[in-house]
């Protein structure tokens, strides 16, 4: 789950990282009220759950309350990457010196949490990587001892020469895995980490994701997450306990476990077609979800037919055919619908549909290209 | 022959009086398995389906049946206790069947259960099956059939319809593992992979890959470097975009790293059959046999 940045800076604040005050404003008028209470300049950063914010015009440098309002008028509303942007933080400007960057990501490959700091900080550390590695400094933390004081010292010596930055910047790292930790993120950033001319390090910007399996033994953090950062249509697939994403495509797809969502979306790409969504049911056998489902998919305007394809292990094949039925009766369907269904009771699933007056197949090559054939050419339901 | 688990394999079930711990029990023991006990902490001396042992701790549990692996299907919060629990305990095969361990737990149990010179599978995997002699797990037992095949895959459903197409085509499979979809986890491809190469009976490998991480790319250059028998490999992901975590909390594509193309381009590089649908293995593998 992503957080914003002004939610991963309350997270660090708390932990003691330095980082200037802020506040959170939804319209022009806060902004300027913030901005006054700030005194001086203020930056006011757009809060989307993207990338790339400056350079989408989405982070600007306000010298006035009024200009802040002004700006914030502008950034509000805006949208990025697809985004659009409900909320910003309206910031004490800082003069900066040097930036650094300081972060910790959960690596697969050492099965660890692996710190990664850089003198080189302000600029996307995938291009540091690329371009300049040797300014990166790796190092994975045994989560059984935590972060040491020595380790810690050892990543602040790559950042500066003077040893009062150094401590400084080493009780940072301290609190940044602190705050990694408690809050079972899977990555927390500083970047960038900067050096004001008066030799303060602070942290300018923020950022943290927290792994979406931590979400039932933290409430406060699930309560951090923003729904009007998200697309309707999958939070309404998350209330309903269902895995959705949506994509550009027409062909709605459902289906059960995600390999086979994927093996599935990847089948429709291969007979010529476009994946409109992933949307895995998951492997319990209850009707209500194929509801859910099917409700979903087809508020979507752009689906033209819906595949449904089935592999009855843990699921009850019977179960998800009780599911179309129930939804389609309440609901008629305006579009085509394809199904293939095979595994645990198989049989009695295809007599359920064939009383209902649908049609079923047991191949999923088949019925993949029986979907993509009604998509693109536009064909009638089975 | 087959590899982690046969006919001599004993079991215990850690939460065996849960719903889907008592449900899968069952099935393991209708497929032949043999479940020697069970694990749920307040419910020793109980019997589970009025013949399988119940014990309060996984120490007692080995101590009175000597099991040598373990199956677990408690909730998420408590699975990291148990797969350690296991570990301590002496068994030296644990199979973590569930979904949603948060990562960090796995950055603690991976060291310890290998420091006890245990394997794990997972877990968020459905578990591993020989067929016609033992299964441990959640993989339906009636899509498989006894053969030569080695079948090592991330994901359960997509294994399925994989092992359903080889049954269908009358090929076999000697042991049909699934390794989970989460980014940390015990046992990964390569670990198969030269289990598979060591085993007398499997002649070939179907391997099924997805997104996210490097796991593929490692175990493609294993195949190189290693393997003399035949592994045709698959990846599921080529129409996801990246930076999402498909249903998998590990099949996501980070920044550039981890697509299908470069998975793919890995396989085809260690000289390997690439199956672009679940239906190719079946060809595909006939023509390396």
């Amino acid at each position: 789950m992503n957080i914003h940045e002004y939610q991963a800076k309350e997270i660090l604040r708390a932990e003691g990282v330095p980082i200037p005050p802020g506040e959170v404003a939804t319209t022009p008028e806060q902004a300027e009220a913030i901005a006054k209470k700030m005194g001086g300049m203020v930056v006011v950063k757009a809060q989307v759950h993207a990338g790339g914010r400056g350079k989408a015009g989405g982070v600007k440098l306000a010298k006035t309350p009024e200009e802040a309002k002004e700006l914030a008028s502008r950034i509000l509303g805006m949208q990025i990457k697809g985004l659009t942007v409900h909320k910003v933080l309206v910031t004490s400007a800082a003069d900066i010196a040097s930036e650094a960057y300081v972060g910790i990501i959960l690596d697969r490959a050492t099965k660890k949490p692996v710190f990664m700091v850089s003198p080189a900080g302000g600029i996307d550390i995938e291009e540091v990587a690329a371009t300049t590695p040797e300014k990166i400094l790796k190092l994975p933390i045994d989560t059984r001892y935590g972060l040491q004081p020595y380790q810690a010292s050892e990543l602040g010596f790559f950042l500066f020469d003077d040893v009062k930055k150094v401590r400084a910047a080493s009780k940072i790292m301290m609190a940044l895995y602190q705050a990694f930790m408690k809050n079972g993120a899977s990555l927390a950033e500083i970047n960038p980490l900067v050096v004001t001319p008066a030799g303060d390090v602070v942290a300018l910007d923020a950022k943290m994701v927290i792994d979406d399996n931590e979400l039932d033994r933290h409430p406060e953090l699930a309560a951090l997450r923003d729904e009007t950062a998200e697309a309707a249509s999958e939070v309404d697939a998350r209330n309903s306990s269902l895995t959705f994403i949506k994509l550009d495509g027409n062909v709605g797809c459902v289906v059960n476990g995600a390999g086979l969502a994927m093996a599935t979306m990847d089948l429709v790409k291969f007979y010529g077609g476009e994946p409109a969504n992933f949307l895995d049911i998951g492997g319990s056998s209850n009707p209500e979800k194929v509801v859910n489902a099917l409700r979903i998919i087809t508020a979507d305007p752009s689906v033209k037919v819906i595949l449904f394809n089935i592999f009855g292990g843990i699921t009850r094949t019977d179960d998800v055919a009780n599911g179309i039925v129930t939804a389609t009766k309440a609901n008629p369907l305006k579009i085509p619908i394809v199904i293939r269904l095979t595994g645990t009771n198989e049989e009695i699933a295809m007599k359920i549909l064939q009383e209902n007056g649908f049609s079923a197949s047991s191949d999923m090559d088949e019925a993949v290209k029986k979907a993509v054939d009604l998509a693109t050419k536009g064909g009638k339901a089975a | 022959m087959s590899i982690f688990i046969d006919k001599s394999t004993t079991v215990i079930v850690q939460g065996i009086t849960g719903r889907d711990g008592g449900f899968h029990t069952k099935q393991m023991i209708e497929y032949g398995t043999r479940i020697v006990g069970g694990v749920t902490p307040g419910k020793g001396g109980q019997k589970f389906d009025d013949k399988v042992p119940v014990f309060n701790t996984v120490h007692e549990a080995v101590k009175e049946t000597n099991a040598n692996t373990s199956v677990i299907y408690v909730p998420p919060m408590y699975a990291a206790d148990a797969m350690m629990e296991a570990a301590d305990a002496g068994i030296k095969f644990i199979v973590c069947i569930t979904e949603g361990v948060p990562v960090l737990d796995m950055t603690r149990v991976y060291p310890f259960v290998k420091e006890k010179g245990a394997r794990l599978l997972g877990p968020n995997c459905p578990g591993l099956i020989t067929p016609g002699e033992s299964k441990v797990g959640i993989i339906p037992g009636r899509i498989c059939t006894p053969g030569n095949i080695g079948v090592v895959s991330r994901s359960g459903t997509l294994t399925y319809e994989v092992v359903y197409q080889l049954t269908r085509a009358g090929m076999g499979q000697s042991t049909c593992v699934g390794i989970g979809g989460d980014p940390i986890n015990g046992t990964n491809f390569i670990d198969c992979l030269a289990a598979f190469e060591a085993d007398p009976k499997t002649k070939a490998v179907a391997m099924m890959g997805e997104i996210g991480g490097t796991d593929e790319q490692e175990a493609a250059e294993f195949v190189r470097k290693h393997m003399k028998k035949p592994v045709v490999g698959f990846i599921a992901g080529q129409t996801a975009p990246p930076g999402r975590r498909m249903g998998h909390a590990g099949a996501i594509i980070s920044g550039s790293a981890g697509t299908a193309a470069e998975k793919i381009e890995a396989f085809e590089k260690a000289g390997m059959g690439v199956a672009k649908r679940p239906i190719d293995f079946v060809q595909l593998l006939k023509d390396r046999m």
